[in-house]
């Protein structure tokens, strides 16, 4: 009995994960294997990284009580106009470009929070008027012109390949390495706080369990370092969006600031009677959406190699549905960066798998708006008894 | 004898946890105007929830028997086509609505895909010249005042053909020639053998109204009132609604070591924050020793938990005034932060919207308010702060699993506790605890109590806002009375009786 209550919990918990390993296996199927050849599993990353960059950020938003940034497309595109003028016609060092679409960026997210946070204009119109405006900015500092190509040094930073440093015959032995230590940390730290714990006395998950997680884990991204590195190896992209998911994975379960924005989205009011500044909690998830919009322009630029004034079309929806897909709640307070790399991989792979079977664009729309509904969905009826709200 | 309209036999109302309705019985004669009263949270409102179908048939046991009838209301739609109707406390009027368009919401004129206007504003007219409102039925709600707001409320029951009238506090609102008027509407209803129901607390308005009188307490009734027959002086209602006797609801306390003056505060005033130029607390001076408990008590709406709030951090309140001493040195306090810093906790009287997060585990609700204490550099320490909740769970022996549990999922009284241990983690040298045992039941009340009784003894200050008198007069040193704003009494509480503290908050109703 007590077994059976653990697995269904179990398969609650992970629907998202499970959903994602059959939505793998199906296309894998379909496509006679295609789908997971090296070069499609490096494009997954290269081609979603902006999915996960973007969508890490707008996880902050949705804790605070389900905000969503509309604006964020059009921000990515505005960041990246100007990143590509300075750099394209003006000739600016990549490095001080970067620095300046960051600047820029932060100061978009200032802008836009100062007026959700403290003056209190809904989210949903700040951002949609940021839409608009952003826009239309990028046309007029592009003048409506697509700017190409990006100086190499741009393109070296998001583009490239970590070098293989064991010098490695069509497999790149630094990537499998790479997989390998990542798993021996993983494991390193799971056993050494559980020992810690167990030395204190603490109450401790069975062990099983942790060792079918972290066999899962291990296996998962041991076979993902090792089809990179059947093809070129780590992407410089990869490296940045793990490095921003390891930072805000951190941020949102370790800190007091995670923990705030978790507290806003329970309960505005007795977090702030708890003495916390909720104002500040707002403006810190758009300020923050903003920076990581630039972080995407960043990367999209590179993988366009150009600035051109559509780009970043309904990147804000994929973001929104990647964080909806992987267990934020739409009413804020509810969500974890792991579930939203979960949600933006099984949007990329929608996407990937979609375009390598040849699935018209216009059906691959309607395939993703019922993945995020079914998702929404399962995460309200399943909080409550019944179906149909009474 | 006349008809009797409406009998409500064997009430009980259980909500999880709490006994709210325990045998109620009711008996309306038709053509008269009965009155309900007794103290805060006695199950006057539940009962009329129950009656108007907001509680719906088989949430409840007992039966309800109108015009010789069982009636099984599902929906307050039910019981309105019956000709029940019930004002409540707040009124539920659109403010950018007209009066007509208000009266029948729900209940339109003409066809569902084309309503009719002229009829709507036609008839509205012509109730609002019943009820002596002296206004289009084209004004807009917002632009009336709440007096007469409330006889829209009036005539809106009224054009929904109402033969048994339910107020809910009508007057509470108003002020004294508002007041007036609106119970001589009721009296000239009364001639035209309309039937009412009426909760008040402002017991002289009832004596003056009423041709019967029920009380309830805790959630029983206690004994009806007969005008022709029984003597309905505001002393004998008092004495029905407080009558119970004080046995050992309350812990002693061991020894009492009342110290110097902990927190005092002089000439403290605040206004509304909406409408600036209403004065909620007015000119309040009071004072609290170290190791001392000191109640405030007064009615709903008495400003007690306005004052309260502006005093913690100025939470609450515009343009506040005044003077607060720690330890005989003024401070200010800007935000909640500053409060918590100078030791001043507030624990809200709701606990679900002010004070927990109820979606997240015991364990987090505990530190939210002094995380700095559990981390370092804002990384926060998840196993120390494990333990401490474990240990304020075992200290107040909050009863769950574990403090992973969801507070959500815990009884009030439990809620309570964790509420109580999230404000003593951030050691406060004075509390203030707004209504600490509202709804939950009286074993939980009990401990709640003893957590109190520790504190002091600890030589703490708590503060205690309570409507529950007995539980003021059971836990106190000394308690203050408050009353519009106002402080109208102090009063030692051996010295203290019920009766005393209800008649001062109604000679200052009186402007006496």
């Amino acid at each position: 009995m007590d077994n059976k209550i653990k697995i269904s919990e179990a398969f609650k918990k992970y629907t998202m994960v499970i959903a994602l390993a059959v939505i793998i296996i199906l296309f894998t199927v379909n496509t006679e294997g295609k789908m997971l050849l090296p070069q499609n599993v490096n494009n997954l990353i290269a081609q979603n990284a902006y999915v996960f960059i973007l969508a890490t950020g707008m996880l902050f938003c949705i804790l605070t009580g389900g905000n969503i940034d509309l604006s964020v497309g059009s921000v990515v595109c505005f960041v990246g106009a100007i990143g590509g003028k300075m750099m394209i016609e003006h000739g600016f060092n990549p490095y001080i470009t970067l620095l300046v679409m960051a600047v820029i960026g932060i100061l978009v997210g200032a802008w836009q929070g100062f007026w959700i946070a403290y003056v209190r204009i809904p989210p949903f119109i700040v951002t949609l008027a940021g839409m608009l405006m952003f826009r239309g900015l990028s046309n007029v500092v592009l003048q409506g012109m697509t700017l190409s190509p990006v100086p190499e040094g741009f393109l070296d930073l998001f583009n490239n390949y970590v070098p293989d440093f064991f010098g490695g015959d069509g497999f790149n032995i630094t990537c499998f390495a790479a997989g390998l230590l990542a798993c021996a940390v993983y494991i390193i730290i799971v056993f050494s706080g559980r020992q810690r714990r167990i030395a204190k006395g603490y109450r401790v998950p069975p062990l099983t369990g942790v060792i079918i997680k972290m066999f899962i884990i291990c296996a998962v991204v041991l076979a993902f370092m090792f089809r990179l590195a059947q093809y070129k190896g780590i992407p410089n992209s990869l490296v940045w969006v793990a490095a921003i998911i390891g930072i805000y994975s951190y941020i949102a379960s370790k800190t007091t600031t995670g923990r705030y924005f978790y507290a806003v989205g329970g309960n505005e009011k007795a977090t702030k009677l708890s003495g916390i500044n909720t104002n500040l909690v707002y403006f810190q998830a758009y300020l923050n959406m903003g920076l990581l919009s630039a972080v995407a322009a960043m990367v999209t630029v590179a993988r366009l190699n150009s600035a051109n004034p559509t780009a970043g079309n309904n990147y804000e929806m994929d973001a929104i549905g990647a964080c909806f897909i992987g267990g934020a709640s739409a009413y804020g307070g509810v969500g974890t960066v792991p579930g939203v790399i979960v949600g933006a991989t099984l949007m990329g792979v929608l996407n990937l798998g979609m375009s390598i079977m040849g699935v018209d664009q216009n059906l691959q729309k309607v395939v993703k708006g019922g993945v995020l509904l079914a998702a929404v969905i399962f995460d309200v009826v399943s909080k409550r008894k019944s179906f149909i709200a009474k | 004898m006349a008809k009797i309209l409406l009998e409500m036999k064997n009430i009980v109302k259980t909500f999880p946890g709490v006994k709210a309705l325990d045998n109620v019985n009711l008996q309306v004669e038709e053509g008269e105007i009965h009155a309900l009263v007794g103290e805060n949270g006695a199950g006057k409102s539940t009962l009329m929830n129950v009656l108007s179908g907001i509680y719906p048939y088989g949430s409840y046991e007992g039966d309800i028997i109108y015009n010789g009838e069982v009636c099984k209301f599902n929906k307050i739609s039910d019981s309105e086509e019956k000709g029940i109707v019930i004002i409540h406390q707040e009124l539920a009027l659109i403010p950018y609505m007209s009066i007509g368009e208000n009266m029948y919401l729900g209940n339109e004129r003409g066809k569902s895909y084309s309503i009719n206007w002229n009829e709507t504003y036609g008839e509205a007219d012509k109730y609002l010249e019943i009820v002596g409102l002296k206004e289009s039925s084209h004004t807009l709600v917002k632009d009336i005042g709440v007096g007469k707001q409330q006889l829209v409320e009036i005539a809106k029951a009224l054009a929904k053909h109402a033969k048994l009238l339910i107020l809910d506090e009508p007057t509470a609102s108003l002020n004294e020639d508002d007041s007036k008027a609106l119970l001589e509407l009721l009296l000239k209803f009364k001639s035209e053998g309309m039937t009412s129901i009426i909760i008040s607390h402002k017991l002289n308005e009832i004596a003056y109204v009423a041709d019967k009188i029920t009380v309830i307490r805790d959630g029983s009734t206690i004994e009806t009132l007969d005008k022709k027959k029984d003597d309905i002086s505001e002393d004998r209602i008092i004495q029905g609604m407080v009558g119970r006797e004080l046995t050992d609801r309350f812990p002693k306390r061991e020894k009492k070591h009342i110290g110097g003056v902990a927190m005092e505060i002089r000439n403290w005033n605040v206004y509304h924050p909406l409408y600036s130029d209403r004065k909620v607390v007015d000119n309040v001076s009071l004072n609290i020793h170290k190791g001392e408990v000191v109640g405030i008590c007064g009615l709903m709406g008495a400003g007690r938990t306005e004052l309260a709030m502006s005093v913690f951090g100025k939470s609450y309140g515009v343009n506040i005034s005044g003077q607060l001493f720690l330890n005989g040195t003024e401070v200010k306090l800007h935000s909640i932060e500053d409060a918590i810093k100078h030791k001043i906790a507030y624990v809200t009287e709701d606990r679900k919207g002010n004070g927990l997060i109820l979606s997240n585990p015991i364990k987090i609700n505990t530190t939210l308010s002094n995380m700095d204490a559990v981390s370092s550099h804002k990384v926060i320490d998840k196993d120390k702060e494990f333990l401490i909740a474990d240990e304020y769970r075992e200290k107040l022996k909050t009863k769950c699993p574990s403090v992973e549990q969801n507070v959500g999922n815990l009884s009030g009284g439990n809620q309570q506790k964790v509420l109580l241990a999230k404000w003593m983690f951030t050691e406060p040298e004075v509390l203030i605890l707004d209504e600490p045992t509202r709804g939950i039941d009286v074993g939980a009340k009990y401990e709640i109590y003893c957590i109190i009784n520790d504190l002091v003894a600890a030589g703490k200050s708590v503060i205690m806002i309570s409507s529950e008198l007995p539980e003021v007069l059971g836990m106190s040193d000394r308690i203050y009375i408050m009353n519009e704003g106002k402080i109208v009494g102090e009063m030692k509480a051996e010295e203290a009786t019920q009766q005393s503290i209800m008649a001062c908050i109604l000679k200052s109703d009186k402007g006496e």
